[in-house]
């Protein structure tokens, strides 16, 4: 009976995914993707990760976790099993999934979606709940630090690297996405503005008034964020203030470099502890209406399955479907920063060795249902609309009339008039070229919310999409600024030992000040090329945080066969060899291209040759020196990070090999087996 | 209702983790009754300084 049930479920689902694929017409409507998404998560969770909770990791009840066995009252507490949950959630979950899809789009919604389904229940939720495994049985471990233990130094070093660089390219194309939310935009700027010392109120109101009381600080200071998206539209409608608000991209890159170095040096109760929470609490509210929404309104898809970009001509960013559309996606199909969370804090608070399979595998389920919904807010867009949002001015002609007209002659018609009038009702001048993803996302918000809400709030709720997506970008940007701090700090307390101690001011200013160096130099970039930036930095961005998935997998791989598990290597071996061979190719597209749109030292060449004959424009010529620059860099770039990755798995294969031939490799380092006494 | 109501309520502060400084109170209460607890505002201080010395939030 019970089996019949999930073949049932396995019919259904494989009728939806068929139905998807096959559509060919106008419009589809999105129950078609719910119904597949739910089926490809029902069958995911019940069967595969049962599966490899049973027979792969062996999960095992009996056995004491870090918090029963550690308990402190501090960071080793037993905690209830959704609690954990709900934390883990908060932690992976970021901007990452609303953007890469939303970006992904570009290709029609048939990629993206499949990629968001495939690779989560076969690669990222298993990675996530992989990590987490091994990093509880090692008492809460970090990944670099089971590298160095299981493998050796090598890939220890590697996962350290690969995580620095990482966090600044993250950070930049983060910075570069609020960027271009606020740019001539009064009303979402004075909004973002606004959380600023929202955040501050709050986080005085936790630590003077009332200290410890998350809960009615952050009921309190949600209250007043949803008070500053009105009083935005007040600012908006303001002669005087309007003008004060109205900023360049230039000057708000200025803002978001000066605010991530300040908030990088203050203490973390005053902002970055209070931005957090009330953006964890807009998170999971805004997450759940938005899964309401979608599900009462089951809106039409309006882009078709495919577009003509599957050739690499995209607007949005350049490249190929392969390897690009699973470089773009990123966190909502497998993120290599998640083994960083799930080995960290979660471990230390688990109950129950059973609850890794709900927490690991199911929290990355949800992200990828997440990334499910931005993908449904992105394609239920006309298309014309959405690529006028997303595409850069270099590419498609900085007026409305000549963008309409490029865009319409790829078949996707817009009008000026019609860009205008949802500009109008969004409550903004224009929304042509808002590249980065975010306000195109915050348009199919709107649109969503304001079908079920009620028409009359579309710039409201715009306002509140564009405000949502900014609060926990910052809180991405101040939280990796910060990490980013400390692994400088450690690695330079090897040249200088006072350099490591973390609240010592100079070392705080000066590694802050690298960091913030570092990823705003990437942002400063990315704002004056005129092609949008985006097409350089997201999918470096995803390059990264791909190899950092293949290292994770690397090392899981590792201690999965050397603990006597390598029948079942392939569980996270398969999901490493489809990571290597996406980033590795899509790597050697953006180094040796010929094609300036897709290789960095082909456009480096190509602009150094147009400044060298003077056909640039004077303020292109300006600006060709530091964009030159630039794409050399991003190439060496490149070539290191996937030196990287390559390294860790030829480290890997070595040790696997050695212990295959029974010959001697670093010891395990699971802590000993303490037995749980059950009470009859 | 009102048990299934206060389990509500405890989830919720226990997410928020409003609950922090009283779990944590009750293990020092038990494990060192001779040393003395941090206050509310310490004990909130040096868990926001603890918490955010690791990697905490993700893309």
């Amino acid at each position: 009976m019970n089996k019949l049930v999930w073949v049932v479920v396995a019919i259904i689902g494989g009728f939806a995914v068929g139905g998807l694929a096959l559509h060919r017409g106008e419009t589809i409507n999105s129950v078609w993707i719910i119904v597949a998404a739910a089926c490809v998560y029902a069958i995911g969770y019940r069967l595969y990760s049962a599966w490899i909770a049973a027979r792969v990791l062996m999960l095992d009840s009996t056995r004491a976790t870090p918090a029963v066995r550690l308990n402190n009252g501090r960071d080793y507490v037993p905690t209830n099993r959704w609690v954990v949950f709900g934390h883990h959630f908060a932690a992976i979950a970021g901007p990452g999934p609303l953007i890469g899809p939303t970006l992904a789009a570009q290709f029609g919604y048939l990629p993206g979606t499949l990629w968001i389904l495939v690779g989560s229940v076969l690669g990222g939720c298993v990675q996530d709940m992989t990590i987490l495994f091994l990093s509880t049985r090692r008492n809460g471990r970090s990944l670099g630090q089971m590298a160095r233990d299981e493998l050796g130094p090598v890939g220890g070093y590697a996962a350290i690297l690969g995580t620095l660089v990482i966090m600044i390219i993250l950070i930049a194309v983060l910075g570069l996405v609020v960027v271009n939310a606020m740019k001539h935009s009064p009303w979402g700027t004075s909004t973002v503005f606004a959380t600023i010392p929202i955040a501050l109120l709050i986080g005085l109101y936790m630590r003077n008034i009332r200290p410890g009381r998350v809960l009615e600080a952050s009921v309190l200071g949600v209250a007043l964020l949803l008070a500053a998206v009105v009083g935005g539209g007040a600012v908006d409608s303001h002669e005087g203030l309007r003008v004060v608000f109205d900023l360049d991209s230039i000057t708000l890159a200025w803002f978001v470099i000066g605010y991530g170095f300040i908030a990088a040096v203050l203490p973390v109760w005053l902002l970055l502890a209070p931005r957090d929470y009330l953006s964890t609490f807009l998170k999971l509210g805004t997450v759940l209406l938005l899964a309401i929404s979608v599900i009462l309104l089951r809106p039409d898809i309006h882009m078709p399955a495919l577009t003509r970009f599957v050739d690499g001509t995209g607007p949005i960013f350049s490249g190929t479907l392969f390897p690009f559309v699973f470089i773009t996606i990123a966190c909502g199909a497998i993120s290599g920063f998640h083994a960083l969370v799930a080995s960290g804090t979660t471990p230390k608070l688990l109950i129950d060795e059973a609850d890794i399979r709900v927490i690991g595998y199911g929290s990355m389920m949800l992200e990828s249902g997440v990334a499910i919904m931005a993908m449904i807010a992105a394609t239920l867009l006309e298309p014309g609309v959405f690529f006028a949002i997303n595409s850069s001015p270099g590419l498609v002609g900085a007026t409305a009339d000549a963008a309409v007209t490029t865009i319409s002659s790829w078949g996707f018609p817009v009008t000026a008039d019609q860009m205008h009038a949802l500009a109008t009702e969004m409550g903004e001048t224009t929304l042509f070229a808002r590249t980065g993803g975010a306000p195109s996302l915050a348009v199919g918000m709107a649109s969503i919310f304001s079908s079920v809400f009620g028409q009359s709030m579309m710039a409201i709720w715009y306002h509140f999409a564009i405000m949502f997506e900014a609060v926990f970008i910052l809180t991405t940007l101040d939280a990796g600024t910060r990490v980013g701090r400390f692994m400088l700090q450690d690695a330079l307390s090897h040249l200088w030992p006072k350099m490591g101690q973390t609240s010592w001011y100079p070392s705080v200013l000066i590694s802050s000040g690298l960091i913030v160096a570092g990823w705003g130099y990437f942002l400063y970039i990315g704002v004056i090329d005129p092609n949008g930036g985006i097409n350089i930095l997201w999918p470096l961005f995803g390059i990264s945080n791909q190899l950092l998935a293949g290292i994770a997998l690397s090392i899981a791989t590792g201690i999965l066969v050397k603990s006597g598990r390598h029948r079942y290597w392939w569980v996270t071996g398969l999901p490493l060899v489809w990571i290597t061979a996406v980033t590795t190719s899509a790597a050697w597209v953006k180094v040796v291209s010929e094609d300036p749109r897709n290789g960095f030292l082909a456009a480096a060449n190509q602009l150094a040759a147009q400044l060298a004959a003077g056909t640039l424009p004077p303020a292109q010529a300006a600006v060709a020196p530091q964009l030159i620059f630039n794409q050399r860099l991003d190439a060496f770039l490149v070539v290191i990070l996937t030196a990287i990755l390559w390294i860790v798995i030829f480290d890997t294969v070595r040790v696997c090999k050695r212990v295959l031939r029974g010959l001697p490799v670093p010891p395990n380092s699971e802590a000993p087996a303490e037995i749980i006494v059950v009470k009859a | 209702m009102r048990d299934r109501l206060r389990t509500v309520w405890k989830f919720i502060r226990e997410l928020a983790t409003d609950d922090a400084y009283d779990t944590y109170l009750a293990r020092h209460r038990a494990t060192h009754p001779e040393a003395p607890a941090l206050g509310r505002r310490e004990f909130y201080l040096s868990e926001q300084h603890r918490k955010w010395s690791g990697i905490q939030r993700c893309c």
